[in-house]
């Protein structure tokens, strides 16, 4: 943790300050619209996170400013932004790790909606239909009977992985991702790494190197780790991609096993 | 996903396997070669360097190397070979590498706009093998070049006449710098791309692999740097006498017979 992020952790906003928050302004909607920044000021109070700045901003100066947020908490995901260049969440960002000038954009990589907001949904969407990232039993699950047991402690190994909130600040941040599109990013390479663990997916690993087995998938990752550097969970992809990338490369050289 | 479709079509049409292997192999072969022309090249800066332990030292490294000890000839042919070899690797790092670069405006401006405002490190890591890769392209082939057309050209005195009075010095302190660079940051880069980690902790690992990483650009920028000054301090004094070779000190006093190693070079 930073020097800031320390004081930050003790509760010690320092208030007083006045921000000069500028954020990228665009209505993709309005033909007039062209992406510009605004400019506003705002008062810093203390622990006031980028979240409450914004609502501030929207609430008593600017009605019509567009940006996404549900939980506050670094839960939902809907708030991750370009933060001085860097993805991150806006909820979970405190303005006094910044420094008074604070520059905010929205996350690249996903159709803008408008100002902050951007279709990161619509995105996660179609990686997660093209990945086929939901469970493949064999046969019918018997709802009305007790789910197969599990060990704690491979519970505990796919729970961690499926901590990830889909924000979208592992694209955003991937150079790979922002030159050719239709990479699947850490966050795809991520779910077929919790699904491959599951015992339920019954898939081998031939199956999954038909999904993320060529460039678009774990062979076009350049290990540029802006993934690993700024994953708002703290989520270890690095590793991930790392394990995904060895395993796929084994299925490829010995396809029989 | 499955096959691609195009590839399938292609591939039912002209009578070929699918290839769905190939994009695995060709990451691993891109990391594989990669990581072979980075210790390729840390050795011969340490063979390069015999310069620092006298005249007679890099002499007898080069006759290591052309096969005297082993064939009791110097054969120069030897060093055409490896150099084709090697030319063989860096042609087939390069069409794998190559790959990657942005390959159009659109491409190479939305990364450096991306590099520029990350500010992160690995960001601009990748950056700087773009940058220096492309220069290695023509750097290495001149390099390569002379190699193999002069392989007997070898030696305290044959290389020093290069690097001044051929005046190879500008183009050998570019390599110099562009391959060590690459190299290091290469096999940090390909060593976090494999999950080879020196820790348990991933982030520990990576923190000690970038120290290695930048550890290894200092010592073989000055060990090389150290060298190329020696070659070119003995080329100075050599000027007049370009084209003569060196004769080891123990062959000095006679004249060597006929077949020996003091023939050449």
């Amino acid at each position: 943790m930073t020097g800031n992020g320390e004081a930050v952790a003790r509760g010690e906003g320092a208030a007083g300050r006045r921000l000069r928050i500028s954020v990228l302004r665009y209505n993709p909607q309005d033909p007039q619209s062209r992406p510009h920044l605004q400019t506003f000021e705002v008062e810093e109070a203390p622990s006031m996170t980028l979240f409450v700045a914004l609502n501030d901003i929207r609430d008593h100066q600017e009605p019509s400013l567009q940006f996404d947020f549900v939980c506050r908490a670094g839960i939902c995901g809907s708030c991750a932004m370009l933060i001085n260049g860097r993805p991150g969440l806006a909820c979970r960002t405190l303005t006094s790790s910044l420094g008074e000038r604070i520059t905010l954009a929205p996350l690249p990589f996903f159709e803008l909606i408008g100002d902050l907001s951007v279709n990161t949904g619509k995105w996660m969407r179609g990686m997660s239909e093209r990945l086929e990232a939901w469970i493949h039993a064999s046969g019918e699950v018997d709802i009305a009977r007790l789910e197969e047991r599990m060990e704690p402690e491979l519970a505990e190994q796919i729970y961690e992985l499926e901590r990830c909130i889909e924000c979208g600040c592992c694209l955003a941040a991937c150079g790979t991702a922002r030159m050719r599109e239709g990479f699947v990013g850490a966050v795809g390479l991520n779910k077929i790494a919790r699904l491959r663990l599951d015992p339920r997916d019954r898939r081998s690993d031939a199956d999954y190197y038909d999904l993320i087995g060529d460039d678009n998938g774990v062979f076009g990752c350049m290990t540029l780790l802006g993934c690993q550097d700024v994953c708002p969970k703290n989520l270890d992809l690095q590793t991930q991609i790392a394990y995904m990338r060895r395993k796929m490369l084994r299925a490829a050289i010995l396809p029989a096993s | 996903m499955g096959i691609p479709s195009d590839l399938a079509v292609g591939a039912a049409l002209t009578k070929r396997r699918s290839g769905r292997f190939w994009p695995a192999r060709l990451d691993f072969l891109e990391s594989a070669s990669g990581l072979f022309l980075a210790l390729f090249l840390w050795v011969h800066l340490f063979a390069e360097a015999s310069i620092l332990l006298g005249k007679d030292a890099m002499y007898r490294v080069t006759m290591f190397f052309e096969g005297y000890y082993i064939f009791g000839t110097p054969y120069p042919i030897i060093i055409t070979l490896f150099s084709l070899f090697i030319l063989a690797v860096v042609v087939l790092h390069a069409v794998l590498a190559v790959r990657r670069i942005p390959v159009s405006y659109r491409q190479y401006r939305v990364y450096r706009d991306h590099h520029k405002l990350m500010h992160h490190e690995d960001t601009s890591l990748w950056w700087v093998q773009v940058y220096t890769g492309f220069a290695l392209f023509f750097l290495v082939s001149v390099h390569l070049y002379t190699m193999i057309s002069q392989p007997a050209n070898i030696g305290p005195y044959a290389s020093s006449d290069r690097v001044v009075s051929e005046w190879m010095w500008p183009l050998y302190v570019l390599l110099l710098v562009t391959a060590v660079v690459h190299a290091a940051v290469g096999s940090y880069r390909v060593a976090v791309k494999w999950g080879w980690l020196p820790a348990r902790d991933p982030a520990v690992g990576r923190r000690r692999l970038k120290w290695l990483m930048r550890g290894l650009i200092v010592f073989f920028l000055l060990l090389g740097f150290t060298s190329l000054g020696a070659y070119m301090k003995i080329g100075i004094e050599h000027r007049d006498q370009v084209g003569e070779r060196y004769v080891p000190t123990w062959q000095q006093e006679s004249t060597p017979p006929a077949g020996d190693m003091g023939v050449r070079p």
